[in-house]
């Protein structure tokens, strides 16, 4: 089993499918808190749902708000299972952190692709089956 | 990042859910800003106010946080998304005001002065040349930084929230001296006019300087309502939330200018209203006050509003603090604009109120009023306060 090593934003477990994608994502405006449906248009990932994956990201953008918006998808059970930034930044850091969702940065993440089973811990994405 | 003990047992939750969340928010952002320790602010500034844009996620959040959370220095609060006294008067739902008024519970709670405006160095939230702060909302934080001389980096309503409880932020980015470098020379050959020219300087300026520290030149006289326009202006269309304006702000006098030079003619001025400006004639909206209006801003709106009066079809709206509403009453400003048919939005602005579907097109003196109200759908048109109160009276843009 491949693992990655990174750095830890909000501790804990989570393992699930990975939905990963090069863009950055906005969770205010860009993702729809009571589905998860990302709805930015033009993103590589329009139309999908990041419930319950674990969503590989290079970082986020847009309006500080997006922090609740996270938020809000955890309390609707809309919420990923785990977020893996390249670098992360304040709105994906602060959302992770009162939601409660695992999140690492300064990971590979080319090396994990859509499909593949992810587990973090920690600070160590394991690849548990690619 | 290093913690000290006390800090160490605020994190581990010694005094209880919103310290340790809080610890969390700044421990996780010192580190990936590279901070070594967490400073202590002399204020807060907190963004995020208006239940339009928290939804009620945003007030769960911050019900859960005003359980124990009790902020530890002068804390003061960004506009919410309605007058706390007269949203009727500005024709907001009861559902909304409803939700309006329980984050604004929430706050109290936490010990947090209920100012409501982004302006809040004008009603007691005033730092020092010098002193760390934690603020949110980009146009304070860039008046803080440019035009007092005080250091903050631009909060969002979380992380400033956290600094409130803990008393502190991590001392990064705006807050140590070499990253408070200008790297950019604008200099400025254009003759500004009136004061929309300001507004107009300032997307010019973020333009120019995306993501940048300009070092002004070329400025001769600023006021306070000049640069807290010029402030909203520049860091909304792209700047970083700091300038330097040489004769004007303080350090530049001390700073080097940096080699890297644009300059602004007057066609930038006339091109930043091509940008900002829609082809429109109709106004059904007239809002003076983004930033928030000073008092010395609402005696110019009732001299030029006097005897008038306005058009049936049009709203005209003050947006101001409750304190310098305050201050107008006293002094009669108020009855004139109200006899004129002018409202008072105090509390709240045209950034944050509920207002997408409610209106066409939009007047104001506000580059960045124009830029938050085209995500509101509608038209914009930027001009002098004598084009706005002329838009007001005839219900048509007439330049």
């Amino acid at each position: 089993m491949e693992q990655l090593k990174g750095r830890v934003i909000y501790k804990g477990k989570g393992e699930g499918e990975a939905l990963t994608t090069s863009m950055p994502i906005s969770f205010y405006g860009g993702v729809d808190p009571n589905t998860g449906e990302v709805i930015e248009k033009g993103h590589e990932l329009q139309g999908k749902r990041v419930k319950g994956k674990i969503l590989v990201f290079p970082t986020g953008k847009g309006s500080t708000v997006g922090s609740y918006t996270l938020y809000r998808m955890k309390k609707n059970g809309t919420a990923p299972a785990g977020i893996i930034n390249k670098e992360c930044e304040t709105i994906v850091a602060v959302g992770a952190i009162i939601s409660e969702i695992p999140c690492i940065d300064k990971v590979d993440i080319a090396r994990i692709k859509t499909g593949d089973i992810v587990r973090i811990e920690d600070g160590t994405v394991t690849l548990v089956q690619d | 990042m290093n913690l000290t003990e006390k800090e160490q047992r605020m994190l581990d939750g010694e005094e209880g859910y919103a310290v340790r969340k809080s610890m969390e928010i700044l421990v996780a952002l010192g580190d990936i800003y590279g901070a070594e320790r967490l400073i202590k602010v002399g204020s807060v500034q907190v963004a995020g106010v208006s239940y339009h844009n928290l939804g009620d996620a945003g007030l769960e959040f911050l019900n859960e946080l005003a359980k124990d959370g009790r902020v530890k220095v002068l804390t003061t609060l960004n506009p919410a998304g309605m007058d706390l006294e007269n949203w009727r008067n500005l024709g907001i739902s009861e559902e909304f005001a409803q939700k309006q008024n329980m984050v604004i519970e929430a706050f109290e709670k936490m010990g947090i002065l209920v100012s409501c405006t982004c302006t809040p160095y004008l009603i007691g939230n005033l730092p020092r040349y010098g002193e760390h702060v934690a603020w949110s909302e980009s146009s304070a934080v860039t008046f803080a930084n440019s035009v007092i001389g005080a250091r903050t980096n631009r909060e969002g309503g979380p992380s400033a929230l956290a600094a409130a409880f803990v008393g502190k932020t991590p001392c990064y980015g705006l807050h140590l001296d070499e990253n408070r470098v200008p790297d950019i020379h604008v200099k400025v050959n254009a003759d500004l006019t009136k004061f929309s020219d300001w507004g107009a300087l300032g997307y010019a300026i973020g333009k120019k300087a995306e993501n940048k520290i300009p070092y002004i030149t070329g400025i001769d006289e600023a006021g306070l309502d000049e640069l807290k326009s010029f402030c909203a202006s520049v860091v909304t269309y792209g700047a970083k939330p700091l300038f330097y304006m040489k004769g004007i702000t303080p350090g530049a006098e001390t700073c080097q200018v940096p080699k890297d030079t644009v300059e602004v003619e007057q066609s930038d001025i006339r091109e930043a209203y091509d940008n900002i400006n829609d082809e429109v004639t109709d106004i059904d909206f007239v809002c003076v006050g983004c930033p928030h209006c000073s008092i010395k801003e609402i005696a110019e709106i009732a001299e030029l509003l006097r005897g008038k009066r306005v058009a049936e079809n049009t709203e005209f709206w003050v947006a101001t603090s409750r304190s310098a509403k305050q201050l107008a009453d006293k002094r009669g400003y108020t009855q004139v604009i109200e006899r004129a048919g002018g409202k008072f939005a105090c509390d709240t602005c045209m950034a944050v109120a509920p207002l997408k579907g409610r209106f066409k097109a939009l007047a104001t003196t506000s580059a960045k009023g124009c830029f938050y109200s085209r995500q509101n759908n509608m038209k914009t048109k930027m001009g002098s306060l004598e084009e706005c109160i002329m838009a007001a009276v005839t219900g048509k843009w007439s330049s």
